[in-house]
């Protein structure tokens, strides 16, 4: 992938955001970081497998409330905060954190468990959970930081 | 300890593809649509539907979990990134993109992690 980047910064010299090796560190480092608070969480609250998986349930909710925060917060409280800080913590910790395949992989264990009922409710109430924790998060950034939110309009 | 170490390798590995997948796709596709993400979660998906459904013997199935299912496919795929990027597309009114966005991932994600189970089962 490096080789194909490379060239295609040659034909195209102004579109190429570059890949910068602090922020790929900054990210890996964020990543297990988050991965390894994701295990910790797992091994404190372990559900079994034919149980409601709720450990992963409120791991992704939490970390999608902390990355409405995060980001929101980093966008009007500190604009000029270092810029490995939103790719170490945004990318990194919350991102490695948070995990879709696990989610995923839940809703088919409890498919081929013969517990369809909480496979789609475990399917609905993590997307209903975490599109409501990401969007709370974000709005009270915006309180806390005294900006309507509705001001916040733009796409980044 | 080495179950901690498992999880940190994997997620080493893990994070740093997702972004570098968002990042290519940015750049190669320039899509309002994150390709990136999306890549880095079916992806995730299927591998973890591989490696849940294959790696179930013993020690070695343990650690294999640890690291490919805990910490390399818990790193790639991501809940956090996602939402935020359904806010995003929601604020600047492209709730169509969100919500295709958001039943592509979710369909193909289980579809995925079907599949990866499915060819678990037949290769093991």
């Amino acid at each position: 992938m490096a080789q194909k980047m490379r060239l295609h910064r040659h034909s195209h010299p102004d579109h190429h955001p570059g890949v910068q090796l602090p922020v790929v560190v900054a990210v890996a480092v964020g990543g297990a970081a988050g991965a390894c608070a994701r295990y910790a969480a797992e091994r404190l609250w372990p559900t079994g497998t034919f149980a409601f998986p709720w450990t992963i349930l409120l791991i992704n909710a939490v970390g999608c409330f902390l990355m409405g925060i995060l980001m929101v917060t980093l966008k009007l409280r500190f604009p000029g905060a270092p810029r490995l800080i939103s790719p170490l913590l945004g990318t990194g910790v919350l991102g490695g954190f948070t995990s879709f395949s696990h989610y995923t992989d839940n809703v088919r264990q409890l498919f081929d468990n013969h517990q369809p009922g909480y496979a789609v409710s475990y399917l609905v109430l993590t997307v209903a959970a975490a599109l409501a924790a990401v969007t709370a998060g974000a709005f009270a950034a915006h309180f806390a930081f005294g900006r309507s939110y509705a001001a916040q309009g733009e796409a980044s | 300890m080495t179950d901690w170490l498992l999880v940190l390798a994997g997620g080493l590995v893990g994070a740093p593809l997702r972004y570098l997948l968002g990042v290519d796709a940015k750049f190669r596709l320039h899509s309002v649509f994150p390709w990136g993400t999306f890549a880095a979660n079916a992806g995730a998906a299927l591998v973890l539907g591989f490696v849940a459904e294959g790696a179930t013997d013993g020690d070695l199935g343990n650690r294999l979990n640890l690291l490919l299912a805990t910490g390399f496919c818990g790193a790639l795929s991501t809940w956090s990134t996602f939402s935020y990027e359904l806010l995003t597309l929601n604020s600047a009114r492209r709730l169509g993109l969100a919500a295709s966005y958001l039943l592509a991932t979710v369909t193909a994600g289980v579809g995925l992690s079907f599949a990866g189970a499915a060819v678990a089962r037949a290769v093991f």
